[in-house]
Order: C-alpha cells, then sequence, then structure tokens
C-alpha cells in the first residue's frame, strides 16, 4: 500500500513539473522581449537595459532561467503582477478565500443532493420517480452555466429580490454563484450513484450477505452503499479543480472578487506572472487531487489498488 | 463489428444500412436530438430568408424594444433585431462546433492510433501528454492558451480542440490494441503492408462507430465550451451574432431588456439538447458498452 502512495505521489510531482514546464515553454513562445515590461528601450540607455537584464537573470539561457523560475515557484515567490505591481502571492491568497467560499459549499450541497437522489433512483430502479430523477437532472446539465446564473439573477434577484444580484455583500450574496455551480453537474454524480449501487448489488458478496441471513436494510447500507460510493467519493475530490475553473466563468458573471475573476482580468491584460501562477496553483490542485482520489479509491477497494499496481 | 479474415480493409456492405435506419427511428432520444437539430440546419442554411433583418442593421430610433409585432424577440442597445441575430448566429453555432471536434477528433484519432498500435515508448509518451492535459480544467487550460494566441474565434477554437483531444486518444488507444491482434491485421501484415497503411486503411476503418459516438458526445461541450468564452469576450467579437456575444452585451441591460438574456441562452440550449441527445441515441445504437 505504501508503495503504491508513493508511486501516486511520484507521478503526480512529475505531472505538475511537466505542466511548470509547458507553462514556462508558454511564456517563451510569447512574442515581444520581457524587458519591455520592465523597461522602456526608448528612453532608458542600452548599457542599463544589459544590467536590468543581468539583474533579472534574462541574459541566461533557457534551462537555467527556467530553474530560477521553478525554484522561486517552490519557495511561493511568483513574481510581481505586470500591471499593479503587486506581488502575485499576495494577490492570490488575498482572492483564494472568496473562491473557496464558493466552492466547497457548492461541493457540500452537490452530494447531499445528488448522493441521496441517485440512490433513491436505483433502489426505484424502473420506476417514474426514478425516470423523474434522471430526466430532470439530465436536463440541467444542458443549461449553460453562464446562462443559469442569468436565469437565477432574473428570478431572484430583479423579480422577487430575495439576494442581491452581484458582488459580495455577505452570506446571502453566496446563494446565487453557489447554486449555478451545483445545479448543472448534479446530473453526473446522480447517474454515477444509480450506476454504481444497479451494479454493487449484482456482486457475489452481495448475494453472500444475504445468505449469511442479514437483513434488508443491512445489506443495503453496510454491503451495497458502502461499495457503490467509492467511485462517487473520487469523484468528489476530482470535482473541486472543475469547481475552481467553472468560477472562471460565474465568478465574472457575479463580479465576485475571487480568483477566477482575476485569472479573467490577468488574461485580458496579458498579465502573465499573475496567469502562470494561478495556473500553476490550479494544476498543483487537480494533480493533488486526483491523487488524493486514486489514494483513497485504492484504499477502500482492493481490487483497483491490484490492478493500478499492475497496470503500470 | 465485423472482422473478415481477408487482405482487404473489412468494409460494411450497403444491406446493413437499412436495419440500422430502423433502429435508428426506433430510438427515442435519437429521433428527437435529430428533429430539433434539423430545425437549427434549416434555420443556418435559410438564415438569409428567414431573418427578417441583417444583424448588424442598426435602427436607433427602436433600442431596447421589447417583444411585440415586428420585432418579435425585441431590439437590442443599438436596435439591432434579436431574433435576427439569434438566426444568424445559428450558423457561427454549428460551425464552430464542427470544426472543434474535426481539429480535436483528427489529433485525438491520430494520437490514440499511433499509441494503441505501436505501443512501449509512443504509448507511454502519448499517456503522459494526456496527463498534463488532463492536470488542469478544460476550461483553464483553454484559456491559457487563448492568452499566448490571444482572443478571437478562431483562436478560441484551437484552444478548445487542444484541451479535448485526449478523450478519443484513450478510447481509440485501447480499441487500436484490440484490434491489431485480429486475424485481418495479421494478415496484412504478413502480405508487406507498411504500419502507416495497417493503422489508416485495416484499424482505422473499424473504429469509425466509436469515433462517431465519441465526437457526437463531445459536440455539446465544444459549442459550450466556445460560446463560453465568446461570452467572456475572449471569442467572438462584436458586433458577430455570436450567441454568446449577445448574451454577454445583454446581461448590461438585465433589468429594461431581459428578453435580450433569454432568447440566446434558449437557442443555445435548444442546440446543446439535439446534440446531446443525437450524441447519446447514437452511442446506445452503435455502441451500446459506452453506456454508463
Amino acid at each position: 500500500m505504501l508503495e503504491y502512495v508513493a508511486r501516486r505521489l511520484a507521478m503526480g510531482v512529475l505531472t505538475v513539473l511537466a505542466v511548470t514546464v509547458v507553462l514556462f515553454l508558454i511564456m517563451q513562445l510569447m512574442p515581444g522581449d520581457p524587458i519591455r515590461l520592465i523597461a522602456d528601450p526608448d528612453r532608458i540607455p542600452p548599457h542599463q537595459i544589459e544590467a536590468l537584464r543581468r539583474q533579472w537573470g534574462l541574459d541566461r539561457p533557457a534551462h537555467i532561467q527556467f530553474i530560477y523560475w521553478l525554484v522561486n515557484i517552490v519557495r511561493g515567490d511568483f513574481g510581481r503582477s505586470i500591471v499593479t505591481g503587486q506581488e502575485v502571492r499576495v494577490l492570490i491568497a488575498t482572492r483564494m478565500p472568496f473562491t473557496l467560499m464558493l466552492a466547497v459549499p457548492a461541493l457540500l450541497l452537490h452530494y447531499t443532493l445528488a448522493v441521496p437522489l441517485g440512490l433513491l433512483a436505483a433502489i426505484r430502479s424502473g420506476s417514474r420517480l426514478d425516470r423523474a430523477i434522471i430526466v430532470t437532472t439530465s436536463a440541467l446539465r444542458t443549461i449553460p452555466g453562464f446562462w443559469l446564473a442569468i436565469l437565477l439573477m432574473l428570478v431572484f434577484a430583479i423579480n422577487l429580490r430575495w439576494f442581491p444580484i452581484s458582488g459580495y455583500q455577505g452570506p446571502r450574496s453566496l446563494v446565487l454563484p453557489v447554486l449555478t455551480l451545483t445545479l448543472p453537474m448534479l446530473g453526473g454524480t446522480v447517474r454515477l450513484t444509480r450506476a454504481e449501487v444497479l451494479e454493487t448489488i449484482r456482486e457475489p458478496f452481495v448475494l453472500t450477505a444475504y445468505a449469511k441471513g442479514l437483513t434488508h436494510n443491512a445489506v443495503r447500507l453496510k454491503h451495497v452503499l458502502r461499495n457503490a460510493l467509492i467511485p462517487v467519493t473520487v469523484m468528489f475530490f476530482l470535482a473541486l479543480p472543475w469547481l475552481v475553473g467553472g468560477s472562471v466563468i460565474i465568478e465574472n458573471i457575479f463580479a465576485w472578487p475571487g480568483m477566477g475573476r482575476l485569472l479573467w482580468t490577468a488574461i485580458t491584460n496579458q498579465d502573465l506572472p499573475v496567469v502562470q501562477g494561478i495556473i500553476v496553483i490550479i494544476a498543483v490542485l487537480t494533480v493533488g487531487a486526483n491523487t488524493i482520489g486514486d489514494v483513497i479509491s485504492g484504499m477502500l477497494d482492493p481490487r483497483i489498488r491490484i490492478e493500478l499496481e499492475e497496470g503500470r | 463489428m465485423a472482422s473478415t479474415g481477408g487482405t482487404r480493409p473489412p468494409r460494411r456492405s450497403p444491406m446493413r444500412v437499412w436495419p440500422l435506419v430502423r433502429v435508428a427511428l426506433g430510438n427515442g432520444q435519437l429521433v428527437v436530438g435529430a428533429i430539433l437539430l434539423l430545425v437549427v440546419l434549416l434555420i443556418a442554411v435559410f438564415a438569409e430568408s428567414l431573418a427578417p433583418r441583417a444583424y448588424d442593421a442598426m435602427d436607433l430610433t427602436n433600442r431596447l424594444r421589447a417583444p411585440g409585432p415586428g420585432m418579435l424577440l425585441g431590439t437590442d442597445q443599438f436596435g439591432r433585431d434579436t431574433l435576427s441575430r439569434i438566426i444568424y448566429g445559428s450558423r457561427i453555432a454549428l460551425r464552430v462546433g464542427l470544426i472543434v471536434v474535426v481539429i480535436e477528433g483528427v489529433l485525438g484519432v491520430s494520437l490514440g492510433l499511433l499509441a494503441g498500435y505501436y505501443g512501449g515508448l509512443a504509448d507511454r509518451m502519448i499517456s503522459f501528454l494526456t496527463d498534463i492535459t488532463w492536470a488542469l480544467p478544460p476550461i483553464v487550460l483553454a484559456l491559457a492558451i487563448v492568452t499566448v494566441l490571444g482572443p478571437g474565434l478562431n483562436n478560441v477554437m484551437i484552444a478548445i480542440a487542444l484541451v479535448s483531444w485526449a478523450g478519443y486518444a484513450r478510447l481509440i488507444r485501447s480499441k487500436a490494441q484490440g484490434l491489431k491482434n485480429m486475424p485481418f491485421v495479421e494478415a496484412a501484415r504478413a502480405l508487406g503492408e507498411s504500419d502507416l497503411s495497417i493503422m489508416f486503411r485495416y484499424i482505422l476503418p473499424n473504429t469509425f462507430g466509436l469515433i462517431v459516438v465519441v465526437a457526437s458526445l463531445s459536440l455539446p461541450g465544444a459549442i459550450l465550451s466556445t460560446t463560453a468564452l465568446s461570452f467572456l469576450g475572449l471569442g467572438s467579437q462584436p458586433p458577430a451574432p455570436d450567441w454568446g456575444v449577445i448574451l454577454s452585451e445583454g446581461i448590461r441591460f438585465l433589468y429594461d431588456a431581459p428578453f435580450l438574456s433569454i432568447f440566446p441562452g434558449l437557442a443555445l440550449v435548444w442546440t446543446v439538447l439535439g446534440f446531446t441527445l443525437l450524441g447519446e441515441g447514437l452511442r446506445d445504437i452503435l455502441d451500446p458498452r459506452m453506456k454508463a
């Protein structure tokens, strides 16, 4: 088990490293001399430009620059914003809590709704209730998040005036963005839970449990649900980076002061250090979540662990 | 999928088309999806005759008019007819979806074939590339690519394709792994066919069903993502009647002209729903094992 975890961790670190290499290459591909971002060559004499170039390490070969950049990132230094001059680390640290303020409740709400609905659909499989649950949640999936946000604003902020239309003005501001993040994704988890429960019911160990003389409820809860929830648990970890990604659009609509909006502003201003900083953070988050998901599924289900160990 | 042991790439005979049509008509999802899309397609093809006005014809005396006779879906802040803009927008949506799916399909299928057929180093490299692609949420990676390429619909389409080829690659890879040891492939190899010929003339035709299913399932996502980026101002630029652009302009007039924010979204949902139903219907018919 320890070897499996170590291997997954190593793969994760390697993937993040690869992402940083790609990011650095992208930065090198950007047209223009980076020194222009610091000093205007028309007004500053060439020897001072050269001095600056040396000072910033831009006279060194690309791979040396990359190592410096990487070492700084590992130390938590993402450089400064070209536009505002603020430290990227500080910018991200002030915006991150707002993004998590949306993502974490969205994730919790998502699971408190989706798992029981999926379970209900599976237990009543084939009934009208089952169809109603599947059709409703699937229909929600075809509604684009940004349009759902607009509809919610129209109904609950403009017509009913229950919640503020945008910005952060206390906890009531959370409701509409969290709903926007939660509803479209319900369908996937409901279907997954339903499919897993239906599949687990057919497993031989469930038959064994019945054969032991356990009651219907005991089998359902202890044997079926526990095993069916393994992939659902894994999806829980995989969903967090998705929410952070989805927040780029949602935060823009709701004028939410989070990381997604910061990323969008940085992109429209071509503020490269900020873009890179955010993307490295999201990559670490995503790979970390994937790794945790894999490790947990390995811990919960020995069959997956063996399959993965032999697969590689 | 038939695997006739011969020296020629196995072909599907035309006789088998009719039963397929009958199966297709029996699949409710497929029929509904096809009807929804047929409507969009007809609107896109006959946009000039259907639209009451040009999509960029301004009429400053009729700004932000509510829907009514003469202007069925109202007008925007420049007095442009919303109905006409939505009608022309269907062309952008269909074109975008198709182009993105073709680019990501060609990329993903080629890499999947290479990885599955050769295995070994090629396989490991392509798998690693897949892992890197999946190390970021697709929309974030697409945003990073747009940062480098600059805004614009073409760049957004490239970005979306570059983040979504991995799904094709993984499925085609495992299919190719299974096919490369089939008797008809071995026969071709024994006859001295080159690797390229085996990959593209023998293995590829046997993955068409899978490709059609994956492509039609990823079409709605392609349209949604590009529209979302256009909505963010990174894709189509005004005055293009892109549904994302109409929505992003309309959101500024949410109080006075909510209809500007409703109808383009309905058109988008209609189209996406059509492709989703079509894709799921095709999957049930062509590759029932993929059903989750």
